[in-house]
C-alpha cells in the first residue's frame, strides 16, 4: 500500500496502520473491537442511506402516508430491532473481553504526572518495577492493574485493548492480550494537565521465553525459562 | 369575589366548551398607544437597565449568546491552528488547556443555553398567545446574572487566569492541590452564577406553559413547541441542581479544605463524575429539545402540511425526558464500574435513541405528507437530517460498552459531539432564524447570502468533522496540543484545520446576513410563510405587548385575519384602561380562564440584584471570605424589596375580560402564578436535596477511605437538639396553618406570623448549638464535611423559613393580609413545609451515623 501512497483513497486505507491505531489491532481484545466497528460502521452507513432516501422520497406531491407507519413502524419498530440486535452484540463482545479469574499474568500500571511507573514479571517471577515501558509475554491474557498517583488518567493501547481510568484510591483492571512480538504505543487518554500530550508509554511484547534484557537480573545470565508459577507467592 | 380557596371545583370540573363572547371592536391605533404606554420600556439607557419585557429580553438574550457563540469559535479557531501542525507552537500548553476549556464551557453555558432560553423566552408568550411570561423581573435577573457570570469567565480569560482543567473539571486534577491560583474558580463560581438564569428561565417557562395558555388552549393540543420547551424546563429544575450542588461543594472544599472529592480524607473524584453527567448527559437533551421543537414548528409550514403523529411526538418528549436522566454513566465507561452495570447503562443509552428515532420519522413522514418547499429554512432542516442522523448513529456506537472503550476520550468522540450538537442545535437554530427573522424584524432577507451561509457551513463542518471520526480511530485523544510523534494523524488534523475556517468564514456569511437583514432588508409582509400559529398573528416586528387583546377559543390558529381582530381588541382582556400590565391566567389541564395576574413594570431592581449576586462572587473568587457576608446581606435586602414589589394593600374589583366574563385579580386568589413558581423551585431544590443524600449515600459506600474516625459529641444531647430543629420548623410550618385558617374567616395573622418566626428562630438557635457542639472540625474527614453541609442546608432553609415568617408578619401589620388577600402566606407554607422535611430527613441522617459507629 505505502507505493500509492500519494493517491487519496489507498492513503485512506493505509492510512489505518498506525502505532496508536485500534483499526490495526495486535490482539484478541482490540480485534474484536475493531470488528465491531466495521460492522457498526456498515450498519450505520446503511441506515444513513435509507433514511437519506426516505427524506429524498419526501419531495414530491402530497400523498396519503398512516402516521404509525412512521411513529410506530420505523420509529419503534426498525429502530428498536437495529438496537437490540447491536445492544446483544455489544454484550457479547464485552463478556468475551472481560478479565476473569483464570490465572492470567498480572501486571500493573501507576500512573503519575506525567509519567508511568510498571511492575511485572521478571526473571523466576520476581516482580521488576520499570520506567516508560510495560513488557509482557506474548499469546497470554493480561490482567493490567492500573492505578495512580495524583489525578485521574487513563491507560491505553490501541492496539492491544480499550482503555481504563487510573484513579486515586482505586484498583482498576483490565484485560490486553499482544499476540506477536513488538513494541506498541501506549497514553494517558484522560486529560491530566499541561504534560498529557507528553504522557506517552511503551508496551513491548516478548516471545515466550526470550525475556528482554530489563526483566533480567543485572548481574545474572540469561535464563529462558519463563515460569509464572511463583508470581502468586510473589504479590 | 369569591372566597380565595375555593379555586378550582367550579371552573375546572365541567369539560364543556368554552364559550366566550367577543368584545367589541375599537381602533387598533388607539388601542396600542393605550397598551404601548403601560407595557413599552423606558426611554434611553434607562430603558436598557430597566426593561422587563420578553420580547427586549428574549432579543438580549439571543444577541449575547451569539456574540458568545462568536468568541468561543474563535478559541475554536485557535485549536485548530495549533492542531493544523504537529508541534504547533502557536500556543503553550497552559494557554491550549485554558483555550479548550473555555471553548467548551462558552459554547455549553454561555452559547447553547442561553440561546434555547432567548428563544423561549421571546417565542413562548407569542405562540401560546399571552402579553409576557410569569416573572418579568426574574427573566431580567436571569439575564444580567448570565452576563456577569460571563464577563467574570470571559475577564479571567484576557487576564490569562481561565479554568484549564477541561470543560468538565474533573477532580482532583481541578481541586486545590493539582490546580491552585482562581482558574478553576472562576469555571465553578463563574458558572454557577449563570446557571441562575438557567433557573429563572426553567420556573418561568414552566409556569408560563402551564398557566398562561391562550383559553382553550388545552395542554394536549397545544404547540408542539410549547410541549419541547416544557420538557426542556422540567430537565432544566432537575438537571442543573446537581452540578451547582457540585460546584458547590467543590468551591468549598477548594476554598475552606472541607474534603468531599479527596480520596486520602474520605472523598471520591467520582462523586464529582457521577454529579457532573447527572447534568451533563441531560444536558445534551436540554438543547436538544427546543431545537426538535423549532423543526417541529418549521417542518410542517415549509411542507404546507401540519405535524404527523402529534401524540407520538409528545409521547417521545416525556420519554426523553424521563430516559435522559438514566444514562449518565455513559460518559464513566472506562472507570471500573461492573460490566453488568454497564450493561445496563449501555442498554438505556441506546434506548434513548428510540423517541429520537420516532421524532425523526414523524419529521420525514410530514414530508411525504406534505410538499416540500425548498426555502431557506430548509435547507437548514436539511443540513439538520444529515448531520443528526449521522451524529446520532455514532452515538450509539459509542453506547456500545467494547467500543466505547477504544473510542472514548479520544477526537472520535470530539467529532459525535460536534456532528450531535451542532447537527442537532446549531442547524435547526439556523433553521429558526430564517424562519422568524421576519417576525422578529419586520424585514424579508437578502437573497442570496444565507444561501451561500448555509453551503459554506455545511461543507465546512463535515471537512471539519468528518475525518476527525478516523483521526480518534487512529488512536489520537483529546485534548492534546501537539503529537510530534505520530506523522498519520497529519493529513487528517491539517484537513480538519483547513475545513474549520471554512466553517469560520460561514457562520461568518450568516452573522452578516442577519445584521443586512435586520437593517436593510425590505419590508417583509405579514406571515410570509404563511403558517397558523399565534407568534404570526401580530405586527411585525412585534408590539411591546404582543396582543392588544388576548386570543379566546376559537382563534388559537393565527394567521392574518386573528391578527386583526386582537389588534382591533375583539379577544379578551383588551387594552389596559387600569394602566396595569395584566394578562390571563388560566388553568393547567384546558386552559379555562382563571384570574388576571397584574405583572409588575420597568424596574432596575434585576439589574441591583444581580450586581450583589456579583460582589458577592468576586468576594469569594478573590478570596475575601468575610466580605462575602455583607454581600449576602445586601442579596437578603434586595429580595426583600423584590417581595415587597409583590405586595398589594387594597382589595381590587373584579377584571371583565369579556362581555358576561369578569375574573378575580390575582391578590384574591390562592394559587397564583406565584405559587406556581414556588413550586417549581421547590422542585429543583428538592433535586439539589436528593443529590446531596445521593453524595452522602455515594462515599459512605463506595468512597475508599471509610469508615472515618469516629464522632466526639455526646449523641444524646445531639439527637435532642435535632428534635428541636425539626420540632421547631414542624411547629412553624402548623403556625402557617393558623395563618391561613385566621385569614380566611377575616381574623388576624399577626399571632400565627409572630409564632412562626418565633418557632423558626427557635430552630434556628438549636441548629446553632448543634453545630457548636455536636459537629466535628469538617476537614477532618468526608463524612463530617458532609455533615456539615447538610447542617448548612438546614439552617439556610430555616434562615430563609424565619425571613419569610418575618415578611409574613410585616405584611399583617401593615394590613396586606386580609379577609381576600393571603399575601405571601401561601408561598410561605410551601417553603415552610419543605425546609420541615427536608430538616427531619437530614436529622435522620446526622443521628444514623453517630449511631452507625
Amino acid at each position: 500500500m505505502k507505493r500509492f501512497a500519494p493517491v487519496p483513497v489507498p492513503i485512506l486505507l493505509a492510512g489505518c496502520d498506525g502505532p496508536l491505531s485500534t483499526l490495526s489491532p495486535a490482539g484478541p481484545v482490540a480485534t474484536e473491537v475493531a470488528w465491531l466497528w466495521w460492522a457498526m460502521l456498515a450498519g450505520a452507513a446503511a441506515i444513513a442511506v435509507l433514511v437519506g432516501v426516505l427524506i429524498a422520497m419526501g419531495f414530491g406531491l402530497p400523498r396519503e402516508t398512516p402516521a404509525r407507519r412512521w411513529t410506530h413502524g420505523w420509529g419503534l419498530g426498525f429502530s428498536l430491532a437495529v438496537l437490540s440486535t447491536l445492544l446483544t452484540a455489544g454484550l457479547w463482545v464485552g463478556e468475551r473481553i472481560l478479565p476473569r479469574d483464570d490465572g492470567a499474568v498480572e501486571v500493573r500500571a501507576h500512573a503519575f504526572m506525567w509519567g508511568w511507573s510498571f511492575t511485572q514479571p521478571g526473571e523466576g517471577g520476581a516482580m521488576v518495577e520499570t520506567a516508560g515501558t510495560l513488557y509482557i509475554p506474548t499469546g497470554q491474557p493480561v490482567d493490567v492493574i492500573v492505578t495512580s498517583e495524583d489525578v485521574i488518567h487513563s491507560f491505553w493501547v490501541p492496539q492491544l485493548a480499550g482503555k481504563i481510568d487510573a484513579i486515586p484510591g482505586r484498583e482498576n483492571v483490565m484485560r490486553l492480550q499482544a499476540d506477536s512480538p513488538g513494541t506498541y504505543g501506549g497514553l494517558c487518554a484522560e486529560f491530566c494537565g499541561v504534560g498529557h500530550a507528553g504522557m506517552r508509554f511503551e508496551l513491548v511484547a516478548y516471545a515466550a521465553g526470550e525475556l528482554p534484557e530489563a526483566l533480567q537480573p543485572n548481574d545474572l545470565a540469561v535464563d529462558h525459562a519463563d515460569d509464572h508459577a511463583e508470581e502468586a507467592t510473589d504479590d | 369575589m369569591t372566597d380565595i380557596r375555593a379555586t378550582s371545583g367550579e371552573i375546572d370540573a365541567p369539560d364543556t366548551a368554552l364559550d366566550i363572547a367577543a368584545n367589541p371592536p375599537r381602533r387598533a391605533l388607539g388601542l396600542h398607544r393605550e397598551m404601548d404606554r403601560v407595557w413599552t420600556n423606558a426611554e434611553g439607557w434607562r430603558g436598557q437597565i430597566t426593561a422587563v419585557n420578553h420580547t427586549t429580553l428574549g432579543l438580549r438574550f439571543m444577541a449575547t449568546a451569539l456574540v458568545f457563540f462568536a468568541i468561543g469559535g474563535i478559541l475554536a479557531m485557535l485549536i485548530r491552528t495549533q492542531l493544523a501542525t504537529p508541534e504547533g507552537a502557536f500556543l503553550d500548553t497552559e494557554i491550549y488547556n485554558q483555550i479548550f476549556t473555555m471553548h467548551g464551557s462558552i459554547m455549553m453555558f454561555l452559547f447553547a443555553i442561553p440561546m434555547l432560553e432567548g428563544l423561549a423566552i421571546y417565542m413562548l408568550p407569542k405562540i401560546l398567545g399571552t402579553r409576557d411570561l410569569a416573572f418579568p423581573r426574574l427573566t431580567a435577573l436571569g439575564y444580567w446574572c448570565y452576563l456577569f457570570g460571563g464577563l467574570i469567565l470571559l475577564f479571567a480569560l484576557l487576564g490569562g487566569v481561565a479554568p484549564r482543567e477541561g470543560w468538565f473539571m474533573y477532580t482532583p486534577l481541578s481541586g486545590a492541590t493539582y490546580s491552585p491560583g482562581i482558574n478553576a474558580d472562576v469555571w465553578l463560581l463563574g458558572v454557577t452564577f449563570v446557571e441562575i438564569s438557567a433557573l429563572a428561565a426553567a420556573v418561568e417557562i414552566t409556569v408560563t406553559i402551564l398557566r398562561q395558555r391562550a383559553p382553550g388552549m388545552k395542554l394536549t393540543e397545544m404547540p408542539l413547541f410549547a410541549w419541547y420547551m416544557l420538557g426542556t424546563s422540567v430537565m432544566m429544575l432537575v438537571g442543573f441542581p446537581p452540578l451547582i450542588l457540585a460546584s458547590v461543594l467543590l468551591e468549598i472544599e477548594r476554598a475552606f479544605g472541607w474534603p468531599f472529592f479527596e480520596v486520602a480524607r474520605g472523598g471520591d473524584p467520582l462523586l464529582w463524575q457521577h454529579l457532573f453527567w447527572l447534568f451533563g448527559h441531560p444536558e445534551v437533551y436540554i438543547i436538544f429539545l427546543p431545537a426538535a421543537g423549532a423543526l417541529s414548528t418549521i417542518i410542517p409550514v415549509m411542507c404546507r402540511t401540519t405535524i404527523l403523529g402529534y401524540g407520538a411526538i409528545v409521547a417521545a418528549i416525556v420519554a426523553l425526558v424521563f430516559l435522559s436522566f438514566g444514562l449518565w454513566v455513559h460518559h464513566m465507561f472506562t472507570v471500573g464500574i461492573p460490566h453488568m452495570a454497564l450493561a445496563f447503562f449501555s442498554a438505556a443509552s441506546v434506548l434513548v435513541a428510540v423517541p429520537t428515532a420516532v421524532q425523526v420519522f414523524a419529521w420525514i413522514g410530514t414530508m411525504w405528507k406534505g410538499r416540500p418547499e425548498m426555502h431557506l429554512p430548509m435547507y437548514h432542516v436539511m443540513g439538520f437530517f444529515l448531520t443528526f442522523v449521522m451524529g446520532g448513529l455514532t452515538g450509539v456506537m459509542l453506547a456500545i460498552v467494547p467500543f466505547n472503550w477504544q473510542a472514548h476520550d479520544t477526537a472520535f468522540v470530539t467529532a459525535h459531539l460536534h456532528y450531535v450538537l451542532i447537527g442537532g442545535f446549531v442547524f435547526p437554530m439556523m433553521a429558526a432564524a430564517a424562519y422568524w427573522m421576519p417576525q422578529i424584524t419586520g424585514r424579508a432577507r437578502i437573497k442570496g447570502l444565507g444561501e451561500a451561509a448555509f453551503w459554506t457551513i455545511l461543507i465546512g463542518f463535515h471537512g471539519t468533522f468528518f475525518l476527525m471520526h478516523l483521526t480518534g480511530l487512529l488512536g489520537m485523544p483529546r485534548r492534546i496540543d501537539v503529537y510530534p510523534d505520530n506523522p498519520e494523524w497529519i493529513w487528517l488534523n491539517l484537513t480538519s484545520s483547513i475545513f474549520g475556517f471554512v466553517m469560520t468564514i460561514g457562520f461568518a456569511l450568516f452573522a452578516l446576513d442577519l445584521v443586512l437583514q435586520a437593517w436593510l432588508g425590505p419590508r417583509s409582509p405579514r406571515d410570509p410563510w404563511r403558517a397558523p400559529g399565534l407568534d404570526w398573528a401580530m405586527r411585525m416586528p412585534p408590539p411591546s405587548y404582543n396582543f392588544a387583546s388576548l386570543p379566546s377559543p376559537g382563534r388559537l390558529d393565527g394567521g392574518t385575519n386573528a391578527a386583526q381582530e386582537l389588534a382591533r381588541g375583539e379577544g379578551l382582556l383588551p387594552g389596559a384602561p387600569r394602566g396595569q400590565r395584566e394578562v390571563l391566567v388560566t388553568t393547567v389541564g384546558s386552559a379555562r380562564p382563571e384570574l388576571v395576574a397584574i405583572l409588575p413594570g420597568n424596574t432596575a431592581l434585576p439589574l441591583g440584584l444581580a450586581g450583589a449576586i456579583g460582589v458577592f462572587v468576586l468576594m469569594m473568587l478573590s478570596g475575601l471570605y468575610w466580605l462575602t457576608l455583607p454581600a449576602l446581606a445586601l442579596v437578603a435586602a434586595l429580595i426583600w424589596v423584590w417581595a415587597r414589589g409583590m405586595a398589594h394593600g387594597r382589595d381590587t374589583a373584579p377584571v371583565e375580560v369579556a362581555p358576561g366574563l369578569s375574573l378575580p385579580v390575582h391578590i384574591h386568589r390562592y394559587d397564583t402564578l406565584g405559587r406556581t413558581g414556588a413550586v417549581c423551585l421547590l422542585l429543583a431544590d428538592g433535586t439539589l436535596f436528593a443529590s446531596l443524600l445521593f453524595g452522602v449515600g455515594f462515599l459512605s459506600v463506595v468512597a475508599p477511605g471509610w469508615p472515618p474516625p469516629e464522632l466526639t459529641g455526646d449523641p444524646e444531647l445531639g439527637a435532642g437538639l435535632i428534635a428541636g430543629l425539626v420540632a421547631g420548623l414542624g411547629l412553624a410550618a402548623v403556625a402557617v396553618r393558623l395563618g391561613l385558617r385566621a385569614q380566611g374567616r377575616g381574623g388576624a395573622v399577626l399571632p400565627a406570623a409572630a409564632a412562626g418566626l418565633l418557632t423558626n428562630l427557635a430552630a434556628l438557635i438549636c441548629l446553632g448549638w448543634l453545630a457548636a457542639t455536636m459537629l466535628d472540625d469538617p476537614t477532618r474527614h468526608a463524612r463530617d464535611a458532609l455533615r456539615g453541609v447538610l447542617a448548612g442546608y438546614v439552617g439556610l432553609h430555616a434562615l430563609i423559613a424565619a425571613g419569610m415568617a418575618g415578611f409574613a408578619l410585616d405584611q399583617a401589620r401593615r394590613g396586606e393580609i386580609a379577609d381576600m388577600r393571603a399575601g405571601c402566606l401561601p408561598a410561605w407554607r410551601l417553603w415552610q413545609d419543605f425546609a420541615a422535611v427536608t430538616a427531619l430527613i437530614a436529622g435522620a441522617i446526622l443521628i444514623a451515623q453517630g449511631a452507625g459507629e
